[in-house]
């Protein structure tokens, strides 16, 4: 489904260079929000650009461990000409020379304000609209959604502003989310509902874009509008998507089945998790893209709230977790394709939530409000990839570790 | 790096140098500019293809082909053979291996050649894919090529050392005159201080005039046994001293020096001759700040004190300190690899007294810097070479 750009504008909607393989790691901690360089396990150096071996004692054992970014801005220049399409359609372009505490000397974007060197910065790893990993030097510390700078904020999802759609408004969760995109300054935000039992009644209103009743939790949010939509159900879909896909810059999918009487549960699953997707991804994605051009304030995003299970089976919920992992498997299909247009696709991991489904188990379990905050932060830093809640950071964590052990040349026990 | 009991090179000769009319932009392959480069060093030997048995080749576009399919393109049968793909010191680097061949009878006569084209799209595509480091971590930040990698060498100097933009365009200036009565050079139209510091910004802090022009052509030499230069009758230079240096100072945060500051007590003990000897020097020009960094380096003067020398001294070749007397690659053009041969050419015909544009009053020693290679942040190789006339 990949196609080829045929717009100046298509082409200039992403920075089209290519990268090493030895430099995935970097990228990969980047789109978690981490900034990572290679570290040598016997002598310790850290260095960048990355490379195959230590360039200090020649050791193969390289680890990718976080660094704190701190610096000083040795040098900078204000590019007017670009040899690519994205940078010279985003011209004047501002670049800088730091070099890290850690010991490297880094070239970073840098916002247009930026200080004159010589001068402390913080050199945070991002994802360029490629996907690909960036380092961008700012001011501060705390430059968490680069908002300072209109080039360099085209690379996070800030929600200020921005129009949201979530799919599915029924759950706690949805609605927290709601609120919190609202909190953030989000634009107009449509929520979703299916109205199970209510639809055909509904359907035979005199139109489709007629908005639906929004639950009592929502009603004093002014930006919301409730409308049908039933991801399980393609004609609905389409028609949601036709009344409101070109206006939208963040689309949230937190479609979950939530019934457990299902005579076949695993169906249900399977059609709202995973067709379900696959039904807003043919109706919406294409108008995603198109507002990915050069000019927009805002990098568009699509969450999929999925679930942990995605990754690792929870086997009391086999099915359940075989769902999410059919929708975590599409989702990267889907993410190569926004990729394409300069749109970015995010997942999100959570482990179980605090609803009805998750009482037999035993752990912690995520609140609406912080699975809410969760994803608006990782929309202002521009993420990827989303662990919340203590479950899943400890999951990831411990995936991190073992393929720490497993950079090093060390023997992962099976 | 201190040894100074290095064989000289007083057997071997340097001469016939070529030049291929450099052009904006062609239509034509690296290759063409080659076999245009090599029938040039033939006419002008008078020698058959036949007898040249050695081959050093330098180009960046090329591509697939290297020096190997260069033999079979250009219908040579060599006994020695060398692909350089080192950009603005291969010139150095190909006289250096060239002459170590013919002095050791390895080869008889080695034509050196550096040879690119410059088609529309040919130069972005060498920007986007010049290096693994440079893929991961300077094309994504602009893609600003050589200008911003320079761009932000330059910005570190001027702060650092106090140079003024005003010193840079004294350079070009200069250059601009010297270039004014080469045939070859593209940019000819005479430029003024004023002109170059309200030109158009490139990449802060540099403007257009200090940015080089990218384009297609091919420069050449021939190195053979001194003696048979003579039979042949080819006006020749000796090479006095040569040095290369690859990666100097890695633990620099930001370049400042090349490796001209390790090597040139050792290139001017192995030469035998003081600065004071030199009538003029071809520096590697692709921005002004490298041939003052290469000024200091060399000695010329003290590290930072290069504003201060600029200040002091007219660089025309009628001047106080004659510095690329063809108008050095910022006024005759940037072909590609070419460019690192360029230096090498000029200096040949100044001291050897067959100039095509002004001449340096009776020039008999040159020095020639070379500089290549910006893989990540910064310019890795380089290298210089003292020649002299051959008599």
């Amino acid at each position: 489904m990949t196609t080829v750009p045929e717009t100046a504008e298509a082409i200039a909607a992403i920075p089209r260079g290519g990268r090493s393989r030895v430099s995935l790691g970097f990228t990969a901690a980047a789109a978690l929000g981490r900034f990572e360089l290679q570290v040598c396990s016997q002598c310790e150096a850290v260095q960048y650009p990355p490379r195959e071996a230590c360039y200090q004692c020649l050791s193969e054992r390289l680890v990718w461990k976080p660094q704190n970014g701190a610096g000083e801005l040795l040098s900078r220049t204000v590019l007017h000409h670009s040899h690519d399409p994205y940078f010279g359609k985003r011209l004047p372009w501002h670049v800088g020379m730091v070099r890290l505490d850690c010991g490297p000397t880094v070239l970073a974007h840098l916002p247009a304000v930026a200080p004159k060197p010589p001068a402390r910065v913080w050199v945070s790893a991002r994802l360029d609209r490629a996907g690909q990993g960036v380092l961008v030097a700012s001011e501060t510390e705390d430059d968490v959604d680069l908002s300072n700078d209109c080039r360099l904020r085209e690379m996070t999802s800030d929600p200020r502003e921005a129009n949201v759609l979530i799919t599915d408004g029924r759950s706690a969760h949805s609605q927290a989310i709601v609120r919190a995109l609202a909190a953030a300054g989000a634009g107009r935000i449509w929520v979703g509902m299916d109205y199970e039992g209510q639809v055909d009644q509904r359907r035979s209103a005199s139109t489709f874009r007629a908005a639906v009743e929004a639950p009592e939790v929502l009603r004093e949010l002014p930006q919301v509008t409730c409308l049908r939509l039933d991801v399980t159900d393609n004609g609905c879909v389409r028609e949601a998507a036709s009344a409101v896909a070109s206006e939208i810059d963040i689309l949230i999918n937190t479609a979950q089945v939530r019934s457990l009487r299902s005579a076949d549960l695993a169906r249900a699953e399977m059609e709202s998790h995973y067709f379900g997707l696959l039904n807003l991804a043919e109706h919406f994605a294409p108008a995603m893209g198109a507002r990915a051009g050069p000019g927009q304030r805002l990098c568009p995003a699509w969450v999929n709230v999925l679930s942990l299970f995605a990754l690792s089976c929870h086997p009391p919920w086999g099915t359940y977790s075989a769902s999410m992992a059919a929708a975590h498997s599409f989702s990267q299909c889907l993410r190569a394709q926004l990729r394409e247009t300069g749109a970015r696709l995010v997942t999100v991991f959570p482990g179980p939530l605090e609803e009805g489904r998750s009482l037999g188990i035993p752990q912690s379990k995520l609140s609406p409000s912080a699975l809410a905050g969760s994803i608006v932060d990782a929309l202002r830093r521009g993420v990827e990839e989303v662990y919340p809640g203590e479950v899943a950071r400890e999951w990831v964590e411990g995936v991190l570790d073992r393929r720490r052990v497993s950079d090093s040349g060390a023997t992962v026990p099976r | 790096m201190t040894g100074t009991d290095r064989r000289g090179y007083d057997d071997v000769a340097v001469t016939t140098p070529v030049t291929i009319p450099y052009v904006r932009y062609s239509p034509r392959g690296a290759h063409w500019f080659a076999a245009s480069a090599l029938a040039a060093l033939l006419e002008q030997s008078g020698l058959e293809k036949k007898a040249l048995d050695g081959l050093g080749f330098a180009s960046f576009t090329a591509a697939p082909d290297n020096a190997v399919a260069m033999t079979q393109h250009l219908g040579l049968t060599v006994r020695w053979l060398d692909h350089i793909p080192m950009g603005g010191v291969s010139g150095i680097v190909a006289l250096r291996r060239a002459l170590r061949a013919v002095q050791s009878g390895d080869a008889t006569v080695v034509a050196c050649i550096g040879a690119d084209t410059n088609r529309l799209d040919s130069f972005r595509s060498i920007v986007e894919n010049f290096s693994q480091f440079s893929r991961d971590a300077v094309y994504p930040y602009g893609a600003g090529g050589a200008n911003a990698s320079f761009a932000l060498l330059t910005d570190y100097y001027m702060r650092t050392f106090g140079a003024r933009a005003e010193d840079f365009g004294k350079l070009c200036v200069a250059q601009r005159e010297n270039a004014r009565q080469f045939p070859y050079a593209l940019l000819k139209k005479p430029l003024t201080l004023d002109e170059y510091l309200t030109a158009r910004p490139i990449a802060e802090p540099l403007r257009l005039f200090d940015c080089v022009m990218p384009c297609a052509g091919a420069e050449a030499f021939l190195v053979m046994k001194r003696q048979r230069a003579i039979e042949l009758g080819l006006a020749h230079a000796v090479v006095l001293g040569a040095t290369e240096c690859h990666n100097p100072f890695p633990d620099d945060p930001v370049q400042t020096r090349g490796g001209w500051a390790l090597d040139r007590d050792e290139l001017f003990a192995q030469a035998g001759v003081s600065r004071d000897d030199i009538d003029l020097v071809q520096t590697y020009d692709d921005y002004p700040v490298m041939s003052v960094l290469q000024l200091e380096d060399l000695g010329f003067c003290a590290k930072g004190e290069g504003p201060e020398f600029i200040r002091s001294h007219t660089f025309t070749t009628e001047g106080s300190f004659p510095i690329n007397t063809s108008g050095g690659q910022l006024s005759a053009g940037q072909p590609g690899a070419a460019g690192g041969f360029l230096g090498i050419t000029e200096a040949l015909r100044q001291v050897t007294g067959t100039v095509l544009g002004a001449r340096v009053r009776d020039a008999r020693t040159a020095l020639v810097s070379g500089f290549g290679m910006m893989v990540y942040d910064r310019g890795l190789c380089s290298g210089a070479a003292i020649l002299t006339r051959g008599t």
